[in-house]
């Protein structure tokens, strides 16, 4: 192959990864947005939702097939549910937690995220699970490039979620009390605003993508696990850092960008695959430390 | 020379946030053995200026100098290194930690044991340790809760709180002392014995006082100056006398609902 | 915080504030410590042996989140860069265990002061994640790098002499592990009542008043950062020797996990606490070996419990 095949390639490959981290990385910034919490359970509902997924995709293949409708179906199921899981999850764990010191609210977001990892681990075994899905080969082939339907669809499908959640911020009052709250929480509730349903909302809809993005990636790649989140949190987190925490275009450019400079950094020679995670953590610790605004983030209120 | 140079000195401190102007060309100075008080209605910026002279906030530009040294990009604590010591508007004590620690605090950038010292507990960590400790009962006892000095500092009453916080800005041996808003919360009695010891803490040790009050029948029994901040601009400077009669100050503080106090 | 409850716990903790008294328990637990290997026999020793490196473990990683309250997710890489130096400096270039030490402690302070300065400054939710990702860029470099042994790590790794006497055998280990503890409490004591540590706290409650006070809150913290690395990094180096072979997969997010568990779990920036903890951490495994699979569910559950109803931990607040 040319250079120039490698670099379609990998740009194809970037996009699909990037469609991903970016569906993840929208659930860190709004959660974020409204209740300044750095979820760390997220990458753990990612997983679930991967494993709803795969549970549903069980039943109902028998009846729609194994393929895209099959997932679709599963899909939707597993936003919804895993989108009920999240708002549970901030009632029981977060919210008592609202005013407690910064250090206990983070230790219980990793405890959240443990008890769902061993909580899967243990009913697994730990055992990678087969999804039953087939989606078939085919693909559109551009002389250099090949481009599978399954690629198209997945980028596309993530494509309209965030279409519709950029629609549902920008035009609904949940939408728009959301990116209220984000700014001043306590002057929301005084001007009348149902803060703890615009939380709730929030939890439900950041967790749903995160489901979704399980789904599809587990259709994908054939398979779900206990530990399937933990990578995909902390990349999908960098994503959201990378386009600014809080802003939701942010964290789509961000995915996209992550996945983009993951695909070609891996070409890079002496970094190869093995350092590809090496290189991820990299970035990340970069961004931190060097912007940690990100790109379309607004800068950090001064201190007092 | 030295005399003739102020203690402190801003000249021309600019702040904004976000393009609102909060501080606007601010020339201010305090003297050597004064107290000094800054009033202005709220919101004009009285708090703001404390954060700039204390590294807090970095002003766009300007320059504000101690002892004529500049102190403007340097970090809070080498303001607090360079003698400046301040206290806060809603009291910031160091909570679960008893009375004493609370003082011990200001000690540390007087002393330097690490941690190697320590852990080998040398005598000359043993020794300075004791000096901390010394030093901090010295200091609550110059504010006068000394007998109170094992007690966990969030659990006192509220006139007590604001004492410790004063011993603990005193225990870092500044040459300035800012207050802001001292005299919040407290009672007329309280207030008199704050206007006692922040007499004695002049006229004791030496240190210039420079405060924030709202309380203006305080600031004109207690200030040899008075500067007056509106819209982050000093609209007035002079003896308590003058400010009283400056017509500019009347209107500044009749636009708000407690103008009246003034007068 | 929790209020103090009175509880047969608490009236039982009571009984020991006097400093003598103190003392006293000390003394006892040390006296049984030494004694245990002899009524409890060959296997107990070995799990004994293993609580005691994660008290000594905890210990360090009870500075950095305990007292100056930055949540460390990475602090199995400085367990990491003990054991393989002393891995590699005594298997690969043959130097003695003992001389290696100092270059433990040394990689130790170095991979400290490289992650914390620029990071330390950071929110602490950012911390939390950057130091994640430094375990794990540790624990990857040691799986690909061929100095490192890759996947399978090294083995072979010579045990020490001291002085004429071969330490190698697991009951001579426990005792190697009984002095580290020790010193690990020791020093933790003396740190938390020193200067430093009094600084650690103000940062913790309060950065910006600590910061009035004249405290440089970076270096405060970079402090804590540094000397909990020490205090893994020394870990890691009798782990490698007590083990002789080390594997990245020692390493691990989950190591980091159990060892934060065991801060935690007994009660942060408490020392009989944090010592709990650890005892719980290794203990509790081996008492409920029927759980199996269920064990570290459990303790996440344990940890979510502990977090929502007793944030200070099972270790009583000391009352006042």
């Amino acid at each position: 192959m040319s250079v120039f095949d490698i670099f379609l390639q990998q740009l194809v490959n970037g996009l699909v990864l990037g469609s991903f981290y970016a569906l993840v990385a929208l659930g860190y910034t709004m959660i974020y947005g409204v209740v300044k919490l750095l979820n760390f359970a997220h990458g753990d509902v990612y997983m679930v939702g991967g494993f709803v997924g795969f549970l549903v995709l069980s039943v109902v293949a028998p009846m729609v097939g194994p393929g895209w409708t099959g997932v679709a179906v599963s899909m939707v199921v597993a936003m919804i549910a895993v989108g009920f899981l999240g708002v549970v999850i901030q009632r029981v764990a977060y919210q008592p937690m609202l005013n407690a010191p910064r250090l206990s609210i983070l230790i219980t977001a990793l405890a959240v995220s443990l008890v769902l990892q061993n909580g899967v681990l243990t009913l697994t075994h730990g055992q990678y699970q087969p999804m039953g899905a087939d989606l078939g080969f085919g693909g559109v082939n551009l002389g250099l490039l090949f481009i599978s339907y399954n690629q198209m669809i997945l980028v596309g499908t993530a494509a309209a979620l965030m279409i519709a959640l950029e629609l549902f911020v920008s035009r609904t009052q949940y939408g728009r009390a959301m990116r209220a709250i984000s700014i001043d929480k306590d002057m929301c509730r005084l001007m009348g605003i149902n803060v703890t349903a615009v939380i709730a909302v929030t939890f439900f809809i950041g967790s749903a993508l995160a489901a979704a993005a399980g789904t599809m990636a587990g259709a994908y790649y054939g398979s779900v696990w206990y530990f399937m989140g933990f990578l995909i949190g902390i990349k999908a987190f960098t994503a959201a850092v990378i386009g600014g925490i809080g802003s939701i275009p942010g964290a789509m450019l961000g995915g996209l960008i992550l996945g983009l400079l993951e695909s070609f950094g891996t070409q890079i020679p002496g970094i190869g695959s093995e350092w590809k995670d090496v290189f991820s953590f990299a970035v990340l610790i970069l961004v931190l430390v060097l912007k940690p605004t990100g790109l379309l983030g607004k800068s950090e209120q001064e201190r007092m | 020379m030295s005399m003739a140079l102020p203690l402190l000195e801003l000249r021309g401190v600019n702040l904004s946030f976000a393009g609102n102007t909060v501080l606007d060309n601010v020339d201010f100075s305090v003297g050597r053995d004064v107290i000094v008080s800054l009033i202005g209605p709220n919101g004009a910026g009285k708090t703001s200026l404390f954060n700039c002279i204390t590294g807090f906030y970095k002003p766009q530009s300007g320059s504000i100098k101690v002892d004529g040294h500049e102190l403007m990009g340097l970090k809070p604590h080498k303001v607090t290194q360079a003698g400046i010591a301040r206290t806060f508007q809603n009291v910031r004590l160091f909570q679960q930690m008893t009375v004493l620690e609370n003082v011990m605090s200001g000690s540390h950038c007087r002393s330097r044991a690490g941690a190697i010292s320590a852990i080998l507990g040398l005598p000359s960590q043993r020794r300075e340790e004791a000096a901390i400790r010394a030093h901090a009962i010295e200091c609550l006892e110059f504010v006068g809760i000394a007998d109170e000095m094992d007690r966990d500092a969030t659990n006192l009453a509220y006139g007590h709180q604001r004492r410790v916080e004063i011993a603990r800005a005193l225990a870092t041996r500044p040459k300035l002392l800012l207050l802001d808003e001292p005299a919040a919360g407290l009672n007329a009695g309280e207030k008199q014995d704050l206007l006692n010891l922040i007499g004695r803490i002049r006229d004791e040790l030496a240190i210039s006082v420079l405060l924030i009050e709202h309380d203006t029948g305080m600031v004109m029994k207690i200030s040899e100056r008075i500067s007056v901040l509106d819209h982050g601009v000093i609209i007035a400077e002079g003896a308590p006398k003058e400010i009283q009669a400056n017509p500019k100050v009347i209107e500044a503080y009749l636009g708000q609902d407690d103008g009246e106090d003034l007068l | 915080m929790a209020q103090p409850r009175s509880n047969a716990f608490n009236n039982i903790i009571a009984q020991f504030d006097e400093p003598w008294k103190r003392y006293a328990a000390f003394a006892v637990i040390v006296a049984l410590l030494l004694i245990a290997p002899i009524s409890l026999g060959p296997y107990a020793t070995v799990i004994l042996t293993n609580a005691l490196l994660y008290v000594v473990l905890a210990l360090g990683l009870n500075v950095v989140v305990g007292y100056a309250g930055l949540l460390d997710l990475g602090y199995a890489a400085f367990f990491a860069v003990g054991a393989y130096t002393v891995g590699i400096l005594t298997h690969t270039f043959g130097l003695d265990f003992w001389l290696t030490l100092p270059f433990a402690v040394g990689a130790a302070m170095i991979a400290g002061v490289i992650i914390g300065t620029p990071t330390l400054r950071l929110r602490s939710d950012y911390l939390a994640i950057v130091t994640l990702g430094f375990g794990e860029i540790v624990r990857f470099s040691a799986r690909n790098m061929e100095i490192t042994g890759g996947a399978s790590g090294i083995s072979g790794i010579q045990q020490p002499w001291l002085f004429g006497w071969h330490i190698n055998t697991p009951f001579e280990f426990y005792y190697v592990f009984v002095v580290l503890a020790i010193i690990a409490v020791i020093v933790s004591v003396r740190l938390q009542h020193s200067r430093l540590g009094r600084a650690w706290l103000y940062v913790r409650h309060d950065e910006d008043a600590a910061e009035a006070m004249g405290i440089d809150t970076v270096r405060v913290k970079l402090a804590a950062y540094v000397i909990g690395a020490i205090f893994g990094s020394i870990s890691g180096a009798f782990f490698a020797v007590n083990l002789g072979a080390i594997s990245p997969e020692s390493f691990s997010f989950q190591q980091s996990v159990l060892i934060l568990m065991a801060v935690i779990l007994g009660g942060m920036g408490k020392i009989p606490g944090v010592i709990l903890g650890a005892f719980i951490v290794v203990l509790a495994p081996e008492l409920l070996r029927d759980l199996g699979e269920y064990r570290l569910l459990l303790f996440a559950v344990g940890l979510l419990l502990i977090m929502l109803f007793r944030p200070s931990g099972i270790w009583p607040v000391r009352g006042k």
